[in-house]
């Protein structure tokens, strides 16, 4: 499939989610296509994480229908490993394995689920590593390594197993200031080479530049969807107006 | 670039140097050895040390014959290394189950951990020789093996589970992202970095076991404690014969304990 077919490559209709009681997701649809760029935002406890977590089945939703390339998420674990091989994540927190060297962080998914040789995946692994600028420290162990570097082997160690969608839990929330742009530059990168990607971020200004489209979240529902030149200069809802008074204030 | 500065030269009390620790040491336990004799000669104890090289081995015609002392260390020893084979499997059979989704897999978990920790081992020994053997038909060895390591393994599963719940969730999401599947995750990701933690306290487990070990004396399975209890009913050598097999396990345990730290010292070695 390429970016012009009519398919979207993500399909969410009506998917709603609870914790125990709590409903964090409420009738949620989204279509995401080939090569787009969504970026969700909302305050906090909106269910913008757990909205990307159903997306490779870290949450698992109890309502709806998610189908990821065509593959549909429900009980059949091979679709779901299926799916989960087709989509990068990136976390908050890095989630590195501190135990394994940056390079053996990298070349584990591939060895182990793709079958690739130790000499493939390591060339493969050198290969995305240099493209996060970082492959000096391929021998190094992740506690070594700044936030910023961390984060971008993280991303590097999606980029091994090659994926056609990458999600990104607020990448650069966990990151000190100084360090942020090494990992949107990174990420820039990524977006021009035209992957498909969902962000969660609040780095607006990041939005602006590569989102092709906004995703305003509040109470588990998606309330605005728009292009970022319209959604930054004219939303539509009082919240987001109030959201982006806010966050856009400092 | 400043010079680098060394720390400023303090003088040591010498209350607080180590010949004064050491003879402090050599003091009190001279001490103790002169009363313990001292207390042995006056209750009129007549200690004959000569008389118990024979019970480690003899050499009839030039052929070593192993005594009963030995005989008893290799069944220990034989009890220990099953023993600690069969724990291990217990805990991590016991770990999972209580971990796992099944609600009956958690209930069998539970009752079995409540069930062997709130009765004594003394009487799960007598349940186990009296009640089970007979009717499974198990060999006296193997009922002392079973007991002691369904005994160790409550200990073994906690130590185990608590472990493996130490590794961030996040290092599972992270793995289960890349698409690795359970299995992998557990061996790739979580154990190597759940069993460093796990093993200075699954250590003080196996110790144990060897320790209680010396329980299967009462079901006259021939290990090294039934072996001295033997002697000593031959020989009277009460005082001899106990500090032997004192030493003698605690032989095998500073071994234990030595292995263990090696191996503790290869998983964590980098990092």
């Amino acid at each position: 499939m390429n970016e012009n077919t009519p398919n979207p490559i993500i399909e969410m209709s009506g998917v709603s989610k609870w914790f125990d009681d709590f409903q964090v997701l409420k009738d949620v649809s989204l279509q995401v296509f080939s090569g787009e760029r969504v970026v969700v935002c909302g305050p906090s406890g909106s269910g913008k994480s757990t909205l990307i977590r159903c997306i490779n089945r870290l949450e698992e939703h109890q309502e709806g229908r998610i189908v990821v390339d065509g593959i549909e998420l429900d009980q059949d674990t091979q679709h779901i490993n299926k799916v989960r091989s087709e989509v990068g994540m990136v976390f908050q927190q890095f989630n590195l394995f501190p135990h394994l060297t940056v390079l053996e962080n990298c070349t584990l998914g591939p060895m182990k689920v793709r079958g690739l040789s130790r000499k493939d995946a390591e060339a493969l692994a050198m290969e995305y590593l240099q493209r996060v600028r970082i492959p000096e420290q391929a021998a190094k162990y992740p506690g070594s390594l700044s936030g910023g570097q961390q984060q971008r082997v993280a991303i590097a160690r999606s980029l091994c197993m090659q994926p056609r969608i990458m999600l990104f839990d607020e990448p650069t929330s966990a990151l000190d200031p100084e360090m942020i742009k090494e990992v949107l530059d990174v990420m820039i990168d990524l977006a021009e080479s035209g992957m498909t990607m969902i962000c969660v971020t609040h780095e607006m200004g990041f939005a602006r530049t590569v989102a092709h489209q906004m995703v305003f979240m509040d109470e588990g529902r998606i309330i605005e969807r728009s292009p970022p030149g319209k959604f930054f200069s004219e939303p539509e809802h009082e919240r987001t107006k109030l959201f982006l008074s806010q966050i856009l204030s400092h | 670039m400043s010079e680098l500065r060394k720390p400023p030269f303090r003088s040591v009390k010498w209350w607080n140097s180590r010949w004064f620790d050491i003879s402090q040491l050599v003091l009190f336990f001279g001490a103790l050895i002169w009363l313990t004799l001292n207390g042995a000669a006056q209750m009129g104890y007549n200690w004959q040390w000569y008389r118990l090289p024979k019970y480690f081995w003899k050499v009839i015609d030039g052929e070593l014959i192993w005594g009963p002392l030995m005989d008893g260390l290799f069944v220990t020893l034989e009890i220990g290394l099953y023993g600690i084979i069969i724990t291990l499997l217990i805990g991590l059979t016991t770990a999972m189950l209580r971990m796992s989704q099944s609600w009956i897999g958690n209930l069998v978990a539970q009752v079995y951990l409540e069930v062997i920790r709130n009765t004594p081992l003394l009487v799960q020994m007598y349940v186990f020789y009296f009640v089970f053997a007979p009717i499974l038909e198990i060999p006296r060895f193997w009922v002392g093996v079973l007991c002691i390591s369904f005994f160790e393994g409550t200990f073994a599963s906690e130590i185990i589970r608590a472990g493996i719940l130490s590794v961030h969730r996040g290092q599972w999401e992270a793995s289960t992202s890349i698409g690795l599947s359970r299995w992998n995750t557990y061996r790739y990701i979580v154990l190597p970095q759940a069993v460093p933690l796990m093993l200075p306290p699954l250590t003080g487990v196996l110790i144990n076991l060897i320790k209680h070990s010396a329980i299967v004396s009462v079901i006259a399975v021939f290990d090294l404690t039934t072996q001295g209890l033997d002697i000593i009913a031959d020989t009277f050598m009460s005082f001899e014969i106990w500090l032997t097999i004192a030493a003698m396990y605690l032989g095998i345990t500073i071994v234990l304990s030595l292995l263990v730290s090696v191996l503790e010292w290869r998983v964590r070695g980098r990092h």
